[in-house]
């Protein structure tokens, strides 16, 4: 039993990681169909961000707490200047998006490497963040792993109040319901687009600052995390968060229960198969959002 | 929506192919037949003399990452699918190859030597068993590629998975597959691969000679390929792959099943790299998790999308080109080539989608007017259409 809520309680921590990466992504894909492979860069400056800033403020727990804005703002800024730049001229076309957006992120790793160097980079955790809660049953669960579920369910909350209770969230859903119709009801899409952007790329950022806690920092961090983040995208379906976040969970879950059963390699395996045996089920993903729109 | 009537199987059916307006069926196939030539001369007369084995062993390479191009061309290019995770196609066939080498090498009853490092095994795993015979070997380094593609290929096109789904889904494939890879070290050699590959079915592969021999099989082989890939692409079938492409359910309702026809495309082009990675396995020696991953089957695309997608020889030229300007560039600026790669597929894709070689179909439009006497497209006609092609 105590076994059983250990590995439970890994699953769930592990999508807590991949839901606070996929969330933004989630944003963009369904706003607008595109598949931004720069995605995984927007962590990496979230993390490189949580690195400078505590050589700034040496204090941990103070570093970590400024670098979520900052992060967010930092991310969400690249963001909007890809999309600005490169990706409006691009709506028509979503798989050339991620052909673009993929040179785009070979430019932000060497970017990094040129300012950070090649060699991974740590940062200190808050003492507060270090230990562990140990449980009634001997069941021991990390102080940062609880952060960070804390910090993606905050993120969902969030998200999920601004799309529902704002006026901005309102335009964000009239436009992915249907954009042709929301551009003619007097909504300015390039604009709210830029916004989403935004938010977005920013929550990427949150997420980078999240995985300092994990582990090291790196050029090619983003690389590794940003197939896992789309297929959970994918399985979840267009336009709604709520697939997002099950899948997230159910993935991490997964892969928990697959690595305590196999090995991890094995573990990646299973999981690609669950999903392609998923799709078979369900080609759209859990949930799909039912639009009227002819495209 | 104005392009529905220039779809090709609606209505330009008895018409001549439109990349070349002017061109009658026979000068055509006269005009191939001489470059054909053209590029068989070159590649086993001209590049031989004039390149140091050093470069032809080289080229020997390039000319296996030129195989997995002319693949991704038909896919892509021509059927619309993104294959994203070619890498493990080309590894499939490259492991393959690379396992008969090894047992080869080690001799009969013996064990490749990275086992007894790593794997302290007392006998031969039994998977590994089977390559010990070329007559298994060698037809799995192209059907084994061929299988997992048509697995996965149907799996994914009879439920109507495409475009970005797809992408993504055969992306993570080459992921799961590295990770498999690496993480059964004792038998796969881990992050290693299998290195150190000496002979090549009784040839030794440190001879010069040798390598000039491999070279020749390889430069031949693509030459058959290409020759294959424009047949497949002129043939009805190949009207039928750019009809699924441009309008899928069109063709769904003419009959025709389009899951059949983009898995046919799919399951050649993982048997083309497939057959690349055995190739390449005896002209550089080694096959290792580095050369499937993402990051390598996404550098496949590259070539591909610069040289021109659609085209038959732009995936071609596009690759080696790219493959040359790496080496040449990464061995004295290693930081500016990730920066000018970088930008040269932004810059590429975002703006010129039909790759380079469509600047060579607008010089050619410009001087070389439609006999029919119809109106003259404009110097961007091409390009826009191909937009409204990549967006359905």
């Amino acid at each position: 039993m105590t076994v059983l809520i250990g590995q439970l309680f890994t699953g769930v921590s592990i999508g807590a990681v991949l839901l606070l990466i996929a969330l933004g992504l989630a944003l963009t894909f369904g706003q607008m169909g595109v598949i931004n492979m720069a995605h995984g860069e927007f962590i990496m400056a979230g993390a490189y961000t949580t690195y400078v800033l505590q050589q700034v403020i040496t204090a941990a727990g103070w570093s970590l707490l400024v670098a979520l804005p900052v992060a967010f703002v930092v991310a969400g800024t690249m963001g909007v200047l890809l999309e600005v730049l490169l990706i409006r001229r691009l709506y028509a076309r979503p798989l050339d998006t991620l052909l673009v957006t993929w040179g785009v992120s070979l430019i932000l790793q060497q970017l990094a490497r040129d300012v950070f160097g090649s060699p991974n980079v740590q940062t200190r955790a808050p003492e507060l963040l270090t230990g562990n809660i140990a449980l009634p049953g001997g069941i021991t669960v990390a102080n940062n792993r609880l952060f960070i579920l804390a910090l993606a369910g905050g993120a969902v909350v969030a998200l999920t109040l601004a799309l529902r209770l704002t006026r901005l969230g309102r335009r964000i859903r009239a436009v992915v319901q249907n954009r042709d119709l929301a551009a003619v009801s007097g909504i300015a899409t390039a604009r709210v687009d830029r916004t989403t952007f935004f938010i977005g790329s920013g929550l990427a950022g949150i997420a980078g600052v999240a995985l300092t806690l994990l582990g090291p920092i790196g050029p090619t961090m983003g690389t590794n995390l940003i197939i896992d983040a789309f297929l959970v995208v994918v399985v979840g379906g267009i336009g709604q968060l709520k697939g997002t976040v099950i899948v997230a969970f159910a993935l991490g879950v997964l892969q928990a229960s697959g690595e305590y059963l196999t090995t991890l390699s094995v573990a990646k395996v299973m999981v690609f198969v669950a999903i392609v045996a998923f799709l078979q089920w369900r080609p759209q993903g859990m949930f799909t959002l039912r639009t009227r729109s002819l495209a | 929506m104005t392009t529905v009537a220039r779809d090709p199987v609606t209505d330009a059916a008895p018409a001549p192919p439109p990349a070349t307006p002017a061109a009658g069926p026979s000068r055509h196939r006269f005009r191939a037949a001489a470059g054909f030539a053209f590029g068989a001369a070159l590649l086993f007369a001209v590049a031989p003399l004039l390149l140091s084995d050093f470069r032809l062993s080289l080229l020997a390479k390039y000319l296996c990452v030129a195989m997995v191009a002319v693949g991704i061309g038909l896919a892509w290019g021509r059927g619309g699918m993104l294959a994203l995770g070619q890498g493990v196609f080309f590894g499939l066939g490259g492991y393959a190859m690379a396992m008969h080498l090894k047992l080869a090498d080690a001799g009969p009853g013996n064990m490749p030597d990275f086992m007894m490092l790593y794997g302290q095994l007392d006998e031969l795993p039994l998977w590994w068993r089977p390559f010990a015979s070329p007559w298994f070997a060698l037809p799995a380094t192209v059907l084994l590629p061929m299988a997992v593609a048509f697995v996965l290929g149907s799996l994914v096109f009879r439920r109507r998975v495409r475009g970005a789904y797809f992408a993504i889904l055969s992306q993570a494939l080459a992921a799961a597959m590295v990770i498999l890879l690496i993480g059964q070290q004792g038998t796969t050699g881990g992050t290693n691969g299998l290195t150190d590959i000496q002979g090549f079915f009784g040839y030794d592969l440190d001879d010069p000679v040798n390598q000039r021999m491999v070279y020749f099989i390889i430069a031949g082989t693509l030459l058959a390929l290409l020759a294959m890939t424009r047949h497949l692409m002129q043939s009805r079938y190949g009207e039928l792959l750019v009809a699924v492409r441009d309008g899928e359910e069109r063709v769904r309702f003419l009959g025709y099943d389009p899951a059949t026809v983009k898995l046919v495309a799919y399951v050649v082009a993982a048997g083309m790299a497939g057959l690349a990675g055995a190739l390449f396995v005896p002209a550089v020696g080694i096959i290792s998790p580095a050369l499937i991953g993402i990051v390598p089957s996404i550098e496949f695309v590259i070539g591909v999308a610069i040289g021109g997608r659609a085209t038959l020889l732009g995936p071609v030229l596009g690759a080696v080109a790219v493959a040359w300007a790496r080496t040449a560039l990464s061995e004295r600026f290693p930081g500016t080539w990730t920066y000018l790669q970088g930008l040269l597929f932004v810059v590429v894709v975002a703006f010129l989608p039909g790759g380079l070689a469509s600047l060579v179909g607008l010089v050619r439009r410009r001087s070389d007017p439609p006999a029919d006497g119809g109106p003259r497209p404009g110097p961007f006609g091409r390009l826009r259409r191909r937009k409204v092609e990549a967006a359905s």
